[in-house]
């Protein structure tokens, strides 16, 4: 099977990866090019557990082909943080328990840096409704939307 | 209260294991590769019941690319005569589990897995493997497995004398219900159904397992006790223990169905077969279709009380789906149903039932809920008809300190009255609420309690001093819900030192002495009471080794705030010593500072919630919403109070998901038709109200910081509390679950005519 | 295996050239929030997968002159609710489209690729039914219109000829006093697929409903235009009785199955439920003009 080349951006980095015509986007990531802080939870598109963002769009990585990549910018967890400097999001989770066993987490976090950058002020539905893709089984969402809340609060007085 | 001002007990600190976990760092089990590594994929039963009359694998095993083929032949051979019981589970079932043997027992059942250079080879290969299979009727449904004439599926099991799906039963009972039944002047009892609902773990079970040459194998995955998976993987495929290296990956979710493994073992025989090491991961279909969801049920209820609100009889006859194998969790529903009560008569009574399904695995208190369903019910309803406020009464008839329950433990210093009490001090439980805010729309409020056993067990650890002065602490309890960040809390505390000078770590098989699983709402509870005495050890040695230096007696030394210091003016006036004084002078002063213990400890009491739920329901679609829900739960303490709230706010949504969405529905071939995340309808973030989760900290005497398990206790009341609630809109009783909206419109409607 | 290749075809002759020579072996890839799930549970093996989203007519949203709208087969609901003509115009085919799934698959799903999906529960459908979209498809042997509620011929299945690519949509222009909506019936708030989904549009004057539309999927093989249910709007001031006789026709036109995300009694009951509710948002947001 022949295989295609990818050059694309990734996290602001230069990167380029081989991969089978058929494979997702997440395959690619976890695969050859070896970001495996997305996680595969059901592969089709139902718990956003891949979440990225292509072109700063909030996407499911299972739902995207590598070879779409082509020319792309694509954001993951792994750009979340600046070096050790952690997104306001990603600290406000620590602070706040905002997790339990992890595993949704990096999408949740893509999930809602995608929420604050297209709406900086989200009511707690709209939190909510945004986040209805990325499903949570251990925290009851409870902690998570507070911190997603307090974060936007945070940044909206920083600015 | 426990009113100590604690420095870390009882603060949100950052847990240990955080930053990796939000830059997506840490390593779960899909995570791991290693060098050389091959892909194994299982090719399961298309059929839900069928005899194997033969594999053969060769076309398979010559696919290029195909590195090794195992069926049930390449493992260990348990007769159905003879149990070999590990913990709760029986190997004569595990090993069937993982793959078939006489019989497909299910649609999904593993009959051979393959490792291939590539997934999909795997895959191709699986796809040759020929198998010739005289397909049999099924049956999945209870009253379809235990009706005469039905499909059995065990000639081994009998009932009675004759040849059942009945696998076995329990019975607890005290008193003589027929005659308490007979003092009650009302009598109500009811029956009813729950669907199987799936654990719903974000992470799929994977594994990566090397074998080397010389037959040590070592096992990357993740799991609810690394010792569980060694133990079972030495079981099912004759490797001694030993030679086994069990390493915990960070875990995506268990709540009880990662106590038990379905991949290592064939992994693991792929790997010695082969020479590669074999990664394996599940897709969720394959989660959905061949991991254990809970049983689903069918529960007749019967209370008896006077009229004056006091019980004075209780039957339950619970049947519990087991699924294709014995060991459906009867000790749930027989056990817990009527504990919160001082009922003198009570005969419990569970049936395990086997069907065509895949095999139970344990879910969060297991059994208790679906018990917990058709008590809390049936005493709401008495309520009603007497005229009795609900939490009232439940106060009038509550279990004492003293008292036996009726699975034969003696209460100690229980809590659930308080519990209670908080409730009716709420402010949820007087809150205003209009039931009928809208044309359309209803509302109504529920409560419900619940009760389960909580657990102590095996639990290992190691507290060293680092040479630099300060901490690691080593656990041997994989890390579900932040226990990591409790020890941090206790370890910090105890040392009087700086919370960030404390590293907690999960050591491995071969690392870290025998923990049991992480179940039954203990791995804080024992984990910290294995840590707080290694951390007294090492304390002792510390305070020891500052006395040689002083030159006095040992006695005379105290340990305060990260420093040795003389005990007293009497003792001598010398500068304090810390903790990274004395690392320094370790060596010369006998060698590295560190303990560890390794106990089965006990003294875990149960866990009693009591919930309060305001539901919404929309008429004319039949949809239920949660508009409110508070959940008072006694913690004893909280070591992090986020990751206890935490425990309390997940149980009452899956509670939720439950009683209004989750169910598994099989099609005529029974073959599951919701094996996804799509139509297996698990609450979303819209769908929820914020959890308030009421935490009392009355302190267990028996536990060094007061600590009583959390993790179960929460979702027991939920589908009692939330369809009681649906009744206060409706002014209807539901008795099956879930209260989905072509069911509750179906109801609604036959009852208008 | 079949050994499946990519093309990103940069103009709207060289997909279709491909298409049709690959002769039922390809696939149009827009958004994949179908194609990729089908591809992964092995319902389709594509030799060729062809990506449109390079061609500009496909990916365009054009405002004509006549205050209709052009909206290529590929953009996604995420852009199309972005463009704050559209949303202003069809309020409604918005509520629909940004109903599938969730915000990650609203970022890559078309309405063009949930039409010719042609899940009997798509929810744009109804919405796209109820505006009076046309479909413009072109194949080998050309191009041609037709309304969206012929495009459909059952479950997973199109009346696309050999060869043909849905490239865009057509939204009419509307009078005066028009308003549009979309309802659909779900257990979870989000990521559901409708157990029923009903769209309306209406214009009114002078509180009487001059022109309507009824779109209703979910209960039939394919999405309805439910035109007995027009009829009974049409003239009145949707009044008690008129939505009860919309409601009926509803009912009495749906065909629904038993399945695992309703019944047949409650999918016709709930048909009727909505359809009141629908036109009374679609008549709001007409007399709001």
């Amino acid at each position: 099977m022949a295989k295609v080349h990818v050059t694309t951006t990734i996290n602001g980095e230069p990167e380029e990866f081989l991969c089978e015509p058929h494979q997702s986007m997440l395959d690619a990531l976890r695969g050859p090019l070896g970001l495996t802080g997305s996680k595969e939870g059901c592969g089709t598109g139902d718990c956003g557990a891949c979440s990225i963002t292509l072109d700063g769009r909030l996407v499911c990585s299972c739902l995207m082909l590598a070879v779409e990549a082509e020319g792309k910018t694509i954001g993951t967890i792994e750009g979340l943080a600046q070096g050790d400097h952690l997104h306001p999001l990603q600290q406000k989770f620590l602070e706040w328990g905002a997790l339990q066993c992890g595993i949704c987490t990096p999408g949740v976090l893509v999930a809602a840096k995608a929420l604050l950058e297209k709406n900086p002020d989200p009511t707690e539905t709209e939190v909510r409704f945004w986040l209805a893709g990325n499903l949570c089984r251990c925290t009851g969402y409870d902690k998570i939307v507070r911190a997603v809340l307090e974060t936007a609060a945070d940044m909206r007085s920083a600015a | 209260m426990n009113v100590i001002a604690n420095k870390w007990i009882g603060q949100r600190t950052i847990r240990p294991d955080g930053a990796d976990k939000v830059t997506g760092r840490a390593c779960y089990a899909a995570d791991n590769t290693m060098p050389g590594m091959i892909w194994g994929k299982v090719l399961r039963s298309p059929h839900a019941h069928a005899l194997i009359r033969s594999i053969d694998t060769s076309k398979a095993e010559k696919l290029p690319g195909v590195k090794a083929v195992v069926t049930a032949k390449d493992l260990v051979d348990f007769p159905v005569d003879k149990p070999v019981p590990l913990g709760i589970q029986d190997m004569r079932w595990m090993s069937r589990n993982i793959m078939a043997r006489e019989k497909a027992l299910f649609h999904g059942h593993p009959i051979a897995a393959v490792a291939a250079i590539n997934e999909e080879v795997a895959a191709e290969a699986c796809k040759l493997i020929e198998v010739d299979y005289e397909v049999l009727p099924h049956a999945i449904e209870i009253e379809d497995a235990i009706k005469p004439h039905a499909p059995i599926l065990h000639d081994f099991v009998r009932f009675e004398g004759k040849p059942s799906n009945i696998a076995g039963t329990m019975v607890n009972k005290v008193g003589d219900v027929e005659a308490g039944f007979a003092e009650a002047d009302i009598v109500i009892e009811r029956t009813f159904t729950t669907r199987p609902v799936h654990q719903g773990y974000i992470e799929p079970q994977a594994c990566t397992v090397s074998c080397t040459a010389d037959g040590k194998v070592t096992i990357w995955s993740s799991s609810q006790g690394q010792f569980m998976v060694r133990a079972m993987t030495s079981f099912l495929t004759g490797i001694t223990q030993s030679n086994i290296r069990a390493i915990p990956a960070e875990i995506g979710g268990g709540f009880g169905a990662k106590t038990i493994i379905y991949l290592e073992p064939l992994a693991t025989v792929l790997a010695k077969k082969s020479g590669r090491p074999v990664k394996m991961v599940m897709t969720r279909e394959e989660v959905m279709r061949a991991t254990g969801p809970t049983s689903g049920s069918r529960s007749t209820v019967k209370i008896g009380a006077k009229k004056d609100g006091t019980l004075v009889a209780a039957q339950g006859t619970f049947y519990l789906q087991a699924g294709a194998l014995p060991g459906s969790p009867l000790r749930g529903p027989v056990g817990c149903s009527f504990s919160p009560y001082y009922i003198p008569n009570i005969l419990s009574t569970g049936y395990d039932v086997v069907s065509n399904r895949s095999k139970v695995a344990a879910y969060r208190a297991p059994g208790a809920p679906l018990g917990a369903f058709a008590a809390e019910c049936v005493i709401d309803e008495i309520c009603e008809k007497l005229g009795l406020d609900p939490l009232e009464f439940r106060l009038k008839n509550s279990s004492k300190e003293g008292q036996k329950a009726v699975y034969g433990a003696t209460f100690g210093k229980i809590t659930f009255e308080e519990t209670v009490e908080a409730a009716l001090k709420h402010p949820h439980y007087k809150a205003p609420l209009d039931k009928n805010p809208r044309p359309g729309v209803k509302r109504g409020r529920g409560v419900a309690s619940g009760f389960w056993f909580n657990a102590g067990g095996e639990s290992s650890a190691q507290v060293n001093i680092t040479e630099d002065g300060n901490v690691a602490v080593t656990t041997g309890h994989p890390d579900v819900g932040g226990s990591r960040a409790s020890i941090a809390n206790v370890t910090a505390e105890l040392l009087g030192i700086d919370h960030s000078r404390i590293s907690v770590l999960i050591g491995d098989t071969a690392s870290i002495g025998f923990s049991n699983l992480t179940g039954g709402s203990r791995v804080t509870f024992a984990s910290a009471i294995v840590v707080t005495q290694s951390t007294e050890k090492v304390i002792g040695q510390l305070k020891e080794r500052a006395a040689r230096i002083w030159k006095i007696d040992p006695d005379a030394v105290t340990w305060e705030n990260g420093e040795a210091r003389p005990a007293g003016p009497n003792a001598g006036k010398f500068p304090p010593l810390s903790l990274e004084d004395l690392a320094a002078k370790a060596n010369e002063m006998g060698g590295p500072i560190g303990a560890g213990t390794q106990l089965n400890t006990t003294g875990a009491d149960p866990g009693f919630a009591t919930h309060i739920v305001d539901v919404e329901v929309d008429v004319d679609l039949a949809i239920v919403r949660v508009l409110r829900y508070s959940a008072v739960q006694d913690v004893g303490r909280a070591l992090h109070p986020s990751y206890v709230e935490g425990q309390i706010q997940g149980g009452v949504v899956q509670g939720i998901g439950w009683a209004l969405s989750e169910e598994y529905l099989f099609d005529k071939q029974g073959k599951l038709e919701n094996a996804g995340f799509l139509d297996y309808r698990m609450p979303v973030c819209s769908d929820v109200p914020m959890i308030e989760p009421v935490m009392l900290e009355i302190p267990n005497p028996k536990h060094p910081q007061g600590v009583r398990g959390v993790g179960e206790a929460p979702i027991v009341p939920v589908l009692a509390a939330i369809t009681n609630a649906v009744h206060d809109a409706l002014g209807k009783r539901f008795c099956d679950l879930p209260l989905s909206p072509p069911r509750v419109s179906a109801a609604l409607d036959a009852a208008a005519e | 295996m079949t050994e499946t290749r990519y093309l990103a075809a940069q103009t709207l002759d060289e997909a279709i050239g491909a298409y049709a020579a690959a002769a039922g072996a390809a696939r149009i890839l827009a958004g994949g929030t179908d194609l990729l799930v089908q591809m992964r549970s092995g319902v389709i093996r594509p030799g060729l997968i062809i990506d449109v989203k390079k061609i500009e007519e496909m990916t365009a949203i054009v405002p004509k002159a006549d205050g209709g709208y052009w909206v290529g087969a590929a953009v996604s609901g995420a852009v199309l609710a972005e463009h704050k003509g559209f949303a202003a115009t069809w309020p409604g085919v918005l509520e629909a489209t940004n109903l599938i799934g969730s915000k990650q698959v609203q970022g890559r799903a078309s309405i063009g690729g949930n039409l010719c999906n042609a899940s009997p529960a798509a929810d744009s459908v109804p919405a796209l039914v109820a505006a009076g979209a046309v479909a413009t498809v072109q194949g080998p042997h050309g191009r041609r219109e037709l309304a969206v509620e012929h495009l459909t011929a059952g479950p997973g299945r199109t009346h696309l000829k050999p060869g043909e690519v849905l490239v865009g949509f057509t939204f009419p222009a509307q009078p005066k006093g028009s308003g549009g909506a979309y309802l659909r019936m779900t257990p979870r708030t989000e990521m559901d697929i409708a157990v029923v989904g009903l769209g309306v549009n209406l214009t009114l004057a002078d509180g009487k409903v001059t022109a309507a539309r009824v779109g209703l999927g979910a209960v039939a093989p394919t999405v309805l235009l439910v035109e007995d249910a027009a009829k009974a709007l049409i003239g009145s001031g949707l009044d008690e009785r008129a939505l009860d006789a919309a409601a009926a026709a509803c009912r009495a036109a749906c065909k629904p199955i038993n399945d695992k995300r309703g019944t047949v009694e409650y999918r016709t009951k709930v048909a009727g439920v909505l359809l009141k509710r629908t036109a009374l948002i679609a008549a709001e947001r007409a007399g709001g003009k």
